[in-house]
């Protein structure tokens, strides 16, 4: 392990991609997420890589395309409206089945909304852009694991040649935390399908075109065979003082990490109360609640949105118990004594 | 045992540069840390703050919004941050920008004359946030003085000249906020 540094959030995204072995960035500068790209026009020129500010957010997300086809790491960033600009592009990746990370970090909304910390993007990382496909969406809590995600990040395109995306919100982008980067090189994937050169070979095709209903459909049904691997395999979720909890929260990134001072408080009150924080937002740990909710009194969730990953919490639940909601929006965050009252005035009723 | 800090000024007095400080003197003493700028339309002349948490835990919350402690180097900022503190906290007033004495009599307030002193007794008037810091860390010790000046040291690679000048404002706001406390 490498030495433990203090970085600010979008710049240790942006070093653990490099350390991921990504030598192309595209991307088009937005608040609160412009130290990604700054750090990417310094950095990438020292690893023999290259930076380009794109002419918008379209034309970035289809230089990834570009890239990606070639067989190369690639990533763009940007936040909420920018990433709205980018789905066409990324529909057009996971419809060629192409490897990119796309870092969100959100701001609030909607339109052009605020700069400060959101999470209202729930809906456009979980359900995407035109056409069925997922993202891979993982959510990471602290800028250690925001290191550590970016790089798995990587290895999950790659795998499964498939847009993965890293869904932050301003606090992770802006605070600064001690971390560790990994040392274990990049792996390395088979991209014999990438557009490198057809000599001597025959050529490849990267495309999402495909006019026969047939040939679309088959592809289709290709696609969710392969999101049914996604769903076998790569669920993550933390579940956080849980074992003799009679409340469960249930957060992401940085509303889970308020979620846990907010249950020091009520645990330091005799409420026996804990936290399910999935991680990867697709594919979601629907069992996790399932099993959960035999146990809890109720469930809270608790978003900085007007209530998205409910929708999700409810289908793991399946009205096996309560499920209530509390939300911050519009860049205001919710404070631990909040989600404290709220806990309270449930078990109250 | 958890510190929190909020620090705030004019953008250009240092306020976000001493949280980091802070911050890094807190993670090379091995403690857990978490620093959170106020980011927004701010520029050189408007108002800036940080917050900085040092834990022995894993730290939850980046926002505090009763935080133990405040370094208000202007009087917007002790304004806005003096009735945030909670019963008991402590108050670092930067008394050279902030005329007035606090409203409440439940702090612990320490009034620094932080520009005047980086003038007259530094002589190097862009001290006075490291005065401010020592003053804090002196009441506090959420950090020792050797671990912020080798924080400062590795901080401030390519800037050595200013370095002697830091680490004697920061040990002049140690002993001013000891010699208070006596």
């Amino acid at each position: 392990m490498g030495e433990k540094i203090l970085m600010k959030g979008s710049e240790a995204i942006a070093e653990a991609a490099v350390r991921a072995g990504c030598k192309l960035f595209f991307g088009y500068p937005i608040t609160p997420q412009n130290e990604v790209p700054e750090y990417m026009s310094k950095r990438l020129f020292e690893v023999g890589g290259q930076f380009v500010q794109a002419e918008s957010e379209v034309a970035a997300s289809n230089m990834c395309y570009g890239a990606a086809a070639v067989g190369h790491r690639v990533m763009t960033s940007s936040s909420s409206p920018g990433v709205t600009l980018k789905q066409e592009g990324l529909s057009y990746c996971a419809g060629s089945e192409l490897p990119v990370v796309v870092v969100n970090v959100m701001r609030g909304g909607p339109g052009l909304g605020g700069i400060q910390p959101a999470q209202s993007d729930y809906f456009q990382a979980t359900r995407p852009g035109h056409g069925d496909f997922r993202y891979i969406v993982i959510a990471p809590a602290t800028i250690q694991e925001a290191v550590d995600l970016m790089m798995d990040a990587f290895d999950l395109a790659d795998r499964y040649r498939n847009p993965v995306m890293v869904l932050a919100d301003g606090l992770i982008g802006q605070m600064m935390e001690p971390v560790v980067f990994r040392e274990d090189p990049p792996k390395e994937y088979d991209k014999s399908w990438a557009c490198t050169g057809c000599a001597g070979r025959e050529k490849n095709i990267v495309n999402s075109l495909y006019l026969d209903p047939k040939d679309l459909e088959d592809h289709n049904f290709h696609l969710f065979r392969k999101y049914d691997e996604v769903e076998k395999n790569e669920i993550r979720v933390e579940e956080y003082l849980m074992e003799d909890a009679e409340v469960a929260l249930a957060a992401y990134g940085t509303t889970a990490r308020i979620c846990k001072t907010a249950i020091g408080l009520l645990r330091a009150q005799g409420f026996k109360v804990g936290l399910v924080r999935p991680i990867t937002l697709w594919p979601f740990p629907y069992r996790t609640f399932r099993k959960v909710a035999d146990r809890v009194r109720f469930v809270l969730d608790v978003e900085m949105s007007m209530g998205q990953m409910i929708q999700d919490v409810r289908l793991g639940v399946v009205e096996r118990c309560p499920v209530h909601f509390y939300g911050r929006v519009g860049g205001m965050v919710p404070a631990p004594v909040e989600i404290v009252q709220q806990v309270q005035r449930l078990l109250a009723e | 045992m958890q510190y929190e800090v909020i620090i705030a000024g004019f953008g250009g007095q240092g306020v976000m540069l001493i949280g980091q400080l802070l911050a890094n003197a807190a993670m090379l003493q091995g403690s857990k840390t978490v620093w959170m700028p106020s980011y927004g339309p701010e520029m050189r002349g408007g108002t800036a703050n940080c917050t900085v948490v040092v834990s022995d835990e894993d730290i939850g919350s980046p926002v505090v919004p009763r935080p133990g402690a405040a370094i208000v180097m202007n009087l917007p900022s002790m304004d806005k941050f003096e009735p945030l503190v909670v019963p008991g906290g402590l108050l670092v007033v930067n008394a050279s920008l902030v005329a007035r004495k606090a409203e409440r009599t439940d702090l612990d307030v320490v009034y620094v004359e932080c520009n005047r002193l980086a003038e007259e007794q530094v002589k190097s008037p862009r001290s006075a946030n490291m005065i401010a810091l020592g003053a804090y860390i002196g009441k506090t010790g959420a950090a020792t003085p050797e671990i912020v000046k080798y924080a400062m040291a590795k901080k401030m690679v390519g800037k050595e000249r200013f370095l002697e000048a830091n680490k004697a404002a920061l040990d002049l706001g140690i002993r001013l906020a000891q010699g208070e406390a006596g």
